[in-house]
């Protein structure tokens, strides 16, 4: 277990590094950064002045090691266009993100496992094929257009939830169900064949000659056992929902990390940019790792191991 | 006094497949009750129909099936449950997957009694560290923390026949509980099965394919081939005098210390087992059977040569002798 | 349930190969040009809904281009986006992992990490990034979506080879002294390339629908290209007032993911037949 552990701490730590070493290769994809800060109407006297200040005119090794020493220690430098210590102005924006991306995930699980027991259930059953068909229309609905269509039933015509911002739980519900829906297919569909693999077993079948109530070999017998693959994989569409947040937060003008990105992305305020690519990868590193331990906790097996 | 199970005329089908057919065996209190035969010949879905434990896409229809002299063939899923496990248990072949690997020992072992008689959780430990000091596992109290993966494929089934015995069933059902294991573990298990059927009164129905377990363990068998029981029998009279030809080919498949010469060959039964669909009509064995004669196409009757004896057969106790 | 999932399967290529038609023959499809604007025919809406035209069977967006004309070349585009991208990442991702599959050890080693570092990459905000930064092309988005979705494929070709490399026949291979290029490309490809087919189909579903998204962003194909997305962010301005300048792009989206999407579901269960989960 400890190995396990090691092992795993490792990978993410090499991850993260990788991580790291990406995000500074990304920013200097376009080639000279100075130009893209200055603006199109800079002069080259301009341009030159925004490369000392920056230190962009020093070799891009050290650049490097420069970013990579600060990052360390939490420290992405400042924001080119918020005038703003850029850690500040994510810790700000997190927790928006953050509550979206739970809500989201609550939204999920509740549709989702329910759903995917009973299609488990009644698989090749009529109410099995619906669900599925069900699933792959959610799967094929584009999040931000699916965004939209909600505003303009339950904003503008129904007038049950507000169209955009903040202020209220309210303002969650539509970006939370956007968000829900990228991730309800995988999560039922996991669910159910892990309950049909469940329900299929020898154990089940001992636990019916015992007698056992129905829901207690739902409940008890099989759904622990379907629940180690659904663990792993909500932990990575949550990752995936945080990353996707990006969409929704723009389409709801929720001003959450996402909206932060993708405003700093078109005004080229690279730091900020760095600091969330690496930011939502250590998050979604972070889950992985969690669900590994939630499973070795749900498996004695992975725990002797 | 009636006996403990009656099965008369089971039918059991998967879509056209016949996989049971009017199949009757009755298990009394107390003896154990060996079903032999060939694997598919539907000794083991016979087993789970009387559990009710069939899958989904069977079908199972009988006379009658009886169970201390209630039916149990009009009972519902819930009705059944609180049947098996408390008055009625199983254990199956494969020690190995049958255990839960998500909870420990003690904690399966425990929910049988809380499910059917409501003892407490302290209660219900108690009574399977003393289950599981009575099948002969060392340091009982320690076991019941333990997970599956941490036993062996021996010790595993002994949980399980533990596990079978929380409630004091009447009747425990084993289906080939010892071909997963060892040779060395079979013939313990095999005592152990012995013992507590002669201390606790049990009434076993063991499954098995194994003629050698049969002599050591049955007190009746009957035989079952592609689907039907073609003979049942007090198991000393069956290996002195067995009736149905394929009764006899599987006999003299096996060797007897004493009664085999070196020189002599093993018996052997030619063909293979039919498969049968619904609509099937006369003796199934009559293509690999020595002396089938023209009528055995047609139906089959009901042969009792003695008291306490049946065989399926167009063949007369006395014409037998010929081969 | 087979003749169910037949259906399914049937469906979903329909819906395929009729927008994979309409794309090829765009011109004759749509007989209008899609970038010509008419301020003074802005927003007309469909022709079968009040105050619409004949001549505009889908009515004009905010600059007075025909939508049913946009619409159809835009499938040209999702359908580009969709191909090009599935085999740009499919090479890259059954490259990693048939290596990493077919030697093992080490470079397995090397394989995975690279595959669970892909996956903590935030993709569309990586996409969006780049896109940003080398500038908005057709191509762009391409290679762009290209370098980020190889990872199922990655997964997938990798399990499979090492399904198939224990087999038989591939030991045969090797006792009969063929070279390791040999047994990968004639061995190993050939036997692994139904579960690859349906990842393929995953992906070009996944591919169109993050085109969309990037174009919805400003940062995918630039205007005034008809790209769907784009349509949807040209028209975000005038639906609460207008809900179809939305709709028709964004259901053009919707079915044609759902189509693939079925014709995947649909070849997977066909493929299940064997032994592939």
């Amino acid at each position: 277990m400890l190995q396990f552990l090691a092992r795993r701490l490792l990978v993410a730590l090499l991850v993260c590094l990788t991580v790291l070493t990406f995000a500074f290769a990304l920013t200097r994809l376009a080639g000279d950064l100075a130009i893209s800060i200055a603006g199109p109407n800079s002069t080259a006297a301009d341009i030159e002045v925004v490369r000392k200040a920056y230190g962009l005119d020093r070799p891009l090794v050290e650049q490097f090691f420069d970013w990579v020493s600060r990052a360390m220690v939490g420290d992405f430098g400042r924001s080119y266009f918020f005038r703003e210590k850029v850690s500040t102005l994510i810790f700000s924006r997190l927790p928006i993100t953050l509550t979206l991306g739970l809500v989201g995930l609550g939204i999920a699980l509740s549709v989702a496992l329910p759903l995917g027991v009973i299609s488990a259930l009644r698989e090749g059953r009529p109410i099995d094929r619906i669900i599925s068909l069900v699933a792959l229309l959610g799967q094929a609905m584009p999040s931000f257009w699916l965004g939209l269509v909600l505003m303009i039933t339950f904003g503008l015509h129904l007038g049950w939830l507000p169209i955009s911002g903040t202020g209220t739980w309210q303002h969650f519900v539509m970006p939370g169900v956007v968000l829900a829906f990228s991730a309800i297919p995988a999560l039922m569909r996991l669910t159910r064949s892990g309950m049909i693999d469940a329900m299929s077993a020898d154990y089940i079948r001992t636990a019916r000659a015992k007698g056992l109530s129905r829901t207690s070999i739902v409940l008890k017998h099989a759904a622990r056992n379907a629940a180690m693959p659904v663990v792993s994989i909500a932990a990575v569409q949550l990752g995936f929902m945080l990353g996707g947040s990006i969409v929704i937060e723009t389409v709801f003008a929720l001003h959450g990390v996402g909206f932060l990105a993708w405003e700093s992305i078109s005004k080229n305020d690279f730091p900020t940019v760095q600091a969330v690519v690496l930011l939502l990868a250590i998050i979604y590193t972070l889950l992985t790792l969690g669900a590994d331990l939630l499973n070795a906790v749900l498996d004695p097996r992975l725990r002797a191991a | 006094m009636s006996a403990l199970l009656e099965v008369e005329e089971l039918d059991i089908s998967f879509g056209a497949l016949s996989a049971v057919r009017g199949a009757s065996l009755e298990v009394r209190r107390g003896e154990t009750h060996c079903l032999v035969g060939e694997s598919g010949c539907g000794k083991s879905v016979t087993a789970l129909a009387v559990m009710g434990l069939l899958p989904r896409n069977s079908v199972r229809q009988a006379r009658r099936l009886a169970f201390d002299g209630k039916d149990i063939l009009s009972l519902d899923e819930k009705g059944l449950s609180r049947l098996r496990g408390d008055r009625m248990a199983m254990i199956f072949q494969e020690p190995m997957t049958s255990l839960n690997p998500a909870y420990t020992v003690g904690s399966q072992m425990a929910e049988v009694l809380v499910r059917h008689r409501g003892a407490s959780k302290r209660a219900a430990l108690d009574r399977a560290a003393e289950l599981l000091a009575r099948v002969r596992i060392t340091s009982p109290g320690m076991r019941l923390g333990q997970y599956p993966h941490q036993l062996s494929g021996g010790l595993r089934q002994r949980v399980m026949i533990a596990m079978a015995l929380m409630c004091d069933p009447e009747l425990l059902i084993a289906d080939e509980p010892t071909t997963a294991l060892d040779v060395t573990v079979q013939a313990q298990i095999l005592r152990l099965l012995a013992d507590l059927q002669k201390d606790l009164g049990l009434a076993i129905l063991l499954i098995t394919h194994d003629l050698g377990v049969v002599a050591r363990t049955a007190h009746r068998v009957s035989v079952m081939y592609a689907g039907e029981v073609v003979e049942s029998s007090p198991v000393d009279r069956l290996f002195n005098r067995p009736m149905h030809p394929y009764t006899r080919g599987l006999l003299s498949c096996v060797p007897v210390p004493g009664k085999v010469r070196r020189d002599q060959p093993l018996g052997s039964i030619p063909g293979m087992v039919p498969h049968v669909t619904q609509g099937f009509e006369g003796c199934a064995f009559r293509q690999r059977c020595a002396l089938a004669r023209p009528d055995c196409s047609g139906p089959i009757g009901r042969r009792r040569p003695e008291a306490d004896r049946v065989y399926l057969c167009q063949i007369a106790p006395e014409e037998m002798t010929v081969s | 349930m087979k003749g169910w999932r037949a259906w399914g399967l049937w469906l979903g290529a329909f819906i395929v190969g009729f927008t994979l038609f309409i794309a090829i023959f765009a011109p004759m499809v749509a007989t209008q040009d899609p970038f010509a604007q008419d301020l003074s025919k802005r927003l007309v809406p469909p022709s079968w809904m009040e105050g619409g035209r004949s001549e505009h069977f889908l009515g004009t967006d905010g600059l007075g281009r025909d939508y049913f004309a946009r619409l159809v070349y835009g499938a040209r585009i999702s359908m580009l986006i969709g191909i090009a991208t599935v085999v740009t990442s499919g090479i890259i991702g059954v490259a990693f992992g048939v290596v990493g599959g077919f030697f093992g050890g080490r470079i397995d080693d090397i394989v995975l990490f690279t595959i669970t570092a892909r996956l903590s990459i935030p993709l569309i905000l990586v996409a969006l990034a780049v896109v940003s930064l080398v500038g908005s092309s057709l191509t762009v988005v391409v290679a762009t979506l290209g370098l980020l979705l190889w990872d199922r494929f990655a997964v997938v070709a990798r399990v499979a080879t090492m399904q198939v490399r224990t087999l038989d026949y591939v030991a045969a291979a090797w006792s009969a002294g063929c070279s390791q290029p040999y047994i990968v490309m004639r061995e190993i490809l050939p036997n692994i390339l139904s579960p690859l087919a349906v990842v393929a189909t995953l992906e070009m579903a996944l591919a169109i629908l993050l085109e969309a998204a990037l174009s919805f962003l400003g940062l995918g194909v630039p205007p005034p290209l008809p790209s769907w997305g784009l349509m949807i962010a040209e028209a975000k301005d005038y639906m609460f007032f207008n809900p179809w300048v939305i709709m028709v792009p964004g259901m053009s989206l919707f079915v044609l993911v759902f189509g693939i999407n079925l014709l995947g579901d649909g070849l997977r269960d066909l493929l299940r037949t064997g032994r592939v989960a």
